[in-house]
């Protein structure tokens, strides 16, 4: 009501909200992260243009990583579940996430999932995202690191054209090298030059499902994760037992970190 | 086209604000789009547009505050524009974003009996 004169008006309020239009993904994101660090998985959000050879990665992943690591996949795809049934040809526990028309993942999409998927058991879950290079890079999923696939044929400027999903990344994997050969105005050095014009701390690692090149680095790259090398009740053993500061065990371990 | 899913998100904070306040109609929806956010800002109209229609936000025109992208150094040593390599020129470390990230619901305007 008009206090003012009594007219019977509504009144027009200003509301400041500040607030995040995606904080309820980012609530589900966290939720799904904290479960992940609970168990000791490591998660990687994989993500691509449509036929970058995210799935071929993943199948000569399960190769080289398969018989050391337990491996697990959660695919992203509009329709079909034709690419979680590639994965687990190849060894690994994957479940499908059908999306329907949606062009991304989202948290609760995923948290979803993951109940089809024994998940706790695993050392590494990828989360394959829907083929997109646009959408998938504004949620967050709950994952340790964002992992973007671009292959060679994608043309050299494609970071520039699509920063933000660059930018997120952690680590772009140069995909179909063996390709260069037929390549020849395909310049490695261009991609990685453009690369770091969006990303702050560019990595990328050349790779080719098909010779295996670049694979063992990939997973070497993996295997570095925090997550995978370290099981978590090693930073137990850290800073908040002071009675065994002097302790040798203590002192060893972070020699080497 | 995830513009249609930030709308939808975005309604579900509008109509949350509005029932606290039990508001009869929305009459402004402010928002704040970082230019790097990933967000197309006429795609971002067009899907308010379709969504509000009887709704409680049908008189509420959306005013889109763009935010541009800023990359600074970590150490101090100032901005660092964008379209070209993202470290510090004086130390060589990775710049840090300053601003153009934000997808933010900033202001409303509410009709309250």
């Amino acid at each position: 009501m008009c206090d003012s004169c009594g007219c019977g008006d509504s009144d027009i309020v200003p509301v400041a909200v500040h607030e995040r239009i995606l904080a309820n993904n980012e609530r589900a994101a966290r939720h799904n992260r904290e479960h992940f660090h609970d168990h000791q998985v490591a998660v990687i959000n994989l993500m691509g243009s449509p036929g970058a050879g995210k799935t071929a990665v993943l199948e000569a992943t399960a190769r080289v990583l398969g018989p050391s690591k337990k491996l697990g996949v959660l695919v992203g795809d509009l329709a079909t579940d034709n690419d979680a049934r590639r994965v687990r040809a190849a060894g690994i526990a994957a479940e499908a996430i059908t999306t329907g028309s949606a062009c991304h993942l989202d948290a609760d999409m995923v948290h979803k999932g993951l109940h089809r998927l024994p998940w706790r058991e695993l050392d590494v879950l990828f989360i394959e995202n829907v083929g997109n290079l646009v959408c998938p890079a504004v949620y967050d999923l709950g994952q340790d690191v964002n992992v973007v696939a671009l292959s060679v044929t994608e043309g050299e400027d494609k970071p520039l054209k699509y920063p933000t999903i660059f930018r997120k990344a952690d680590l772009v994997l140069l995909t179909k090298v063996d390709l260069l050969s037929v390549l020849p105005d395909i310049s490695i050095d261009r991609i990685r030059e453009n690369l770091s014009m969006v990303m702050p701390k560019p990595l990328m690692i050349p790779v080719s499902a098909t010779s295996g090149q670049g694979i063992d680095e990939w997973v070497r790259w993996l295997e570095d994760l925090k997550l995978v090398s370290a099981p978590s009740h090693h930073h137990a053993h850290g800073d908040a037992h002071d009675g065994h500061a002097e302790h040798h065990h203590h002192h060893h371990h972070h020699a080497h970190r | 086209m995830h513009e249609y899913s930030i709308v939808q998100a975005m309604f579900d904070q509008i109509e949350s604000q509005a029932a606290r306040r039990q508001a009869i109609a929305v009459k402004r929806v402010c928002v704040r789009i970082g230019r790097a956010a990933g967000v197309d800002v006429p795609l971002l109209k067009t899907a308010y547009d379709t969504f509000r229609v009887k709704t409680i936000c049908e008189q509420a025109p959306l005013e889109v505050e763009e935010i541009p992208e800023r990359w600074s150094c970590p150490e101090g040593h100032g901005d660092i524009p964008p379209g070209r390599r993202l470290t510090c020129d004086q130390c060589g470390k990775p710049a840090t974003m300053a601003s153009g990230d934000e997808i933010v619901l900033e202001r409303l305007e509410l009709e309250v009996p």
